[in-house]
């Protein structure tokens, strides 16, 4: 289903990590795991619309152009110009989040793009977190996708900052300077129960953050 | 473009093709992997050519270049302070402002040489603006540290930085249509003080200045080092309309601004956990990692020579 990427979607995509490089100067810190051409789902905290920006912008070119990144439909195709920006613009595997009316169970959404070649971005989170929390509770998403393909490699990344530079409902972003931390890959255990793989998911993924005081590795 | 510009340029080039020629033997004759040290050396006079480069480019598009490089050089410093930071959502409008609006606004002021209103415009209208924004947001939680903190951000990055390129705008008489030089006057001496603070400091360096805050820092680098640079000074009196002796001594009291510059800048990174500003220059760290020396040499070489000569 999903095609390669379009002209315009490697045009933009170069575009955007300019951009985002300008304004955020974002460092790609690869601790525990290093670039490569292996099929990945990088899971990340969410709590920006510039948060998979920032990812994909890390990414090599090669890397970046057969990456798609997981969002919610409900948001991305309300009005033409958001469904542009996703559609065409973007690289995205829309998913609806909404459990009562939906018409595509977003599981086999993302596994048809999983075969189709794509790495992920993917929020396990399910949502922009809004919290004093730096992580909230994993959603299902995560196991399902990692017990269904498990030749993927799951990396968790850590992204630094950009709830400070792009935060909920702002459309002028700060410039502030912004790492993200990629880690070791996570496994899901054989037989390894569904709570337990996720809490471990978010461990991994919360270790990258800096320390409560301000620390930075 | 004068003759002493080319000099000046020639100069850069050889001393900097010099210390190219000895790390790359350096480099040749040491044991693989190299150790940090070296490979530091090599990345950071790699930087330097890249530095050289940019000044040497902003100085053929004359003032308004340098006012462009500086301005640039106050966004990287500002947006690096502001990172360490802990600024809270009520904050967006103060931050937006001081890159959005400040920034442009104080290097509109230089270019135009309005030197009323440049040097009063971030410490007193914004100092009293941004409390007031701050207020009018209504979240009052550390309001003391949070407004102060970003205070203090201007005034590192944009106001004391800004006075570089303001140089140039001094009427000097005598010294018509040789501003840039001043300026590369201050940047010589004051970049050279701190390799030439490293360098003392790596070969004779034993008692440190300020154990707390910077294991680097040592007296001997410093005496050295601000020392040999005052001498290169005064070596350099003919880019500016300063006797030998007049230029050794500003460059020697650039050079200890300059010093405290980084000693502060460096307290700042202790108390927020952080071995560098930034990544913007290899080898080096941030912008403000290469500039905090002039951030606090600047304003003061700027008010001396302004008082002093004309």
């Amino acid at each position: 289903m999903m095609a390669k990427a379009s002209l315009l979607q490697r045009a933009s995509g170069a575009t955007l990590a300019g951009l985002s490089r300008a304004v955020t100067g974002v460092r790609p810190i690869w601790a525990g795991v290093a670039p490569s051409g292996r099929q990945r789902i990088y899971f990340a905290n969410h709590a920006s619309h510039g948060d998979f920006i920032l990812v994909s912008t890390c990414l090599r070119p090669a890397e970046r152009s057969r990456t798609a990144a997981v969002a919610g439909s409900d948001y991305w195709n309300a009005g033409p110009a958001r469904r542009f920006i996703a559609g065409r613009l973007l690289r995205t595997v829309l998913v609806e989040r909404n459990w009562v009316e939906r018409t595509a169970d977003p599981l086999q959404v993302m596994l048809a793009a999983l075969d189709a070649g794509e790495s992920l971005i993917f929020f396990p989170e399910g949502t922009r977190n809004m919290t004093e929390e730096p992580l909230l509770r994993f959603r299902s998403g995560l196991y399902n996708l990692a017990f269904a393909r498990p030749d993927v490699e799951l990396v968790p990344c850590w992204i630094e900052n950009m709830s400070r530079v792009l935060p909920k409902g702002a459309v002028l972003p700060v410039p502030l300077l912004c790492r993200v931390v990629f880690g070791a890959p996570v496994a899901l255990g054989e037989g390894e129960d569904r709570k337990v793989f996720l809490d471990r998911a978010r461990q991994a993924l919360l270790s990258l953050a800096p320390e409560k005081d301000g620390t930075r590795r | 473009m004068s003759d002493d510009t080319t000099r000046l340029f020639l100069g850069l080039v050889a001393v900097l093709a010099t210390a190219s020629a000895v790390a790359g033997v350096l480099t040749w004759r040491s044991p693989q992997p190299l150790p940090s040290t070296l490979e530091n050396l090599n990345a950071r006079i790699k930087a330097w050519w890249i530095m050289v480069a940019g000044i040497s480019l902003a100085f053929l598009f004359g003032k308004g270049g340098v006012i462009l490089l500086f301005a640039f050089v106050s966004f990287a410093a500002l947006r690096e302070y502001v990172t360490l930071t802990n600024t809270r959502h009520a904050d967006r409008w103060t931050l937006l402002g001081m890159f959005l609006v400040v920034i442009p606004v104080q290097y509109y002021l230089i270019w135009i040489d309005w030197y009323g209103l440049y040097s009063i415009f971030i410490p007193v209208y914004c100092f009293l603006a941004m409390p007031a924004l701050t207020a009018l947001r209504g979240d009052t939680s550390r309001f003391l540290e949070r407004v102060s903190e970003q205070q203090w951000g201007l005034m590192l990055s944009v106001y004391c930085i800004s006075h570089v390129p303001a140089l140039v705008t001094l009427p000097i008489p005598g010294n018509e249509g040789r501003g840039l030089l001043l300026i590369a006057f201050l940047i010589a001496t004051v970049q050279g003080s701190d390799v030439l603070q490293y360098i003392f400091g790596k070969l004779f360096g034993r008692r440190k200045v300020a154990p707390n805050i910077s294991p680097s820092k040592t007296w001997e680098g410093l005496i050295g080092g601000i020392a040999s640079a005052s001498l290169m000074g005064a070596g350099l009196y003919w880019l500016t309309p300063f006797s030998p002796l007049e230029a050794g001594t500003l460059a020697g009291l650039a050079c200890i601004m300059g010093f405290f510059g980084g000693l502060v800048a460096s307290a700042i990174k202790r108390d927020r956990g952080v071995k560098d500003w930034g990544h913007l220059i290899e080898g080096h760290g941030g912008m403000l990692d290469r500039a905090d020396s002039l951030v606090f040499a600047a304003p003061v070489f700027f008010h001396i020579v302004r008082y002093a000569w004309t």
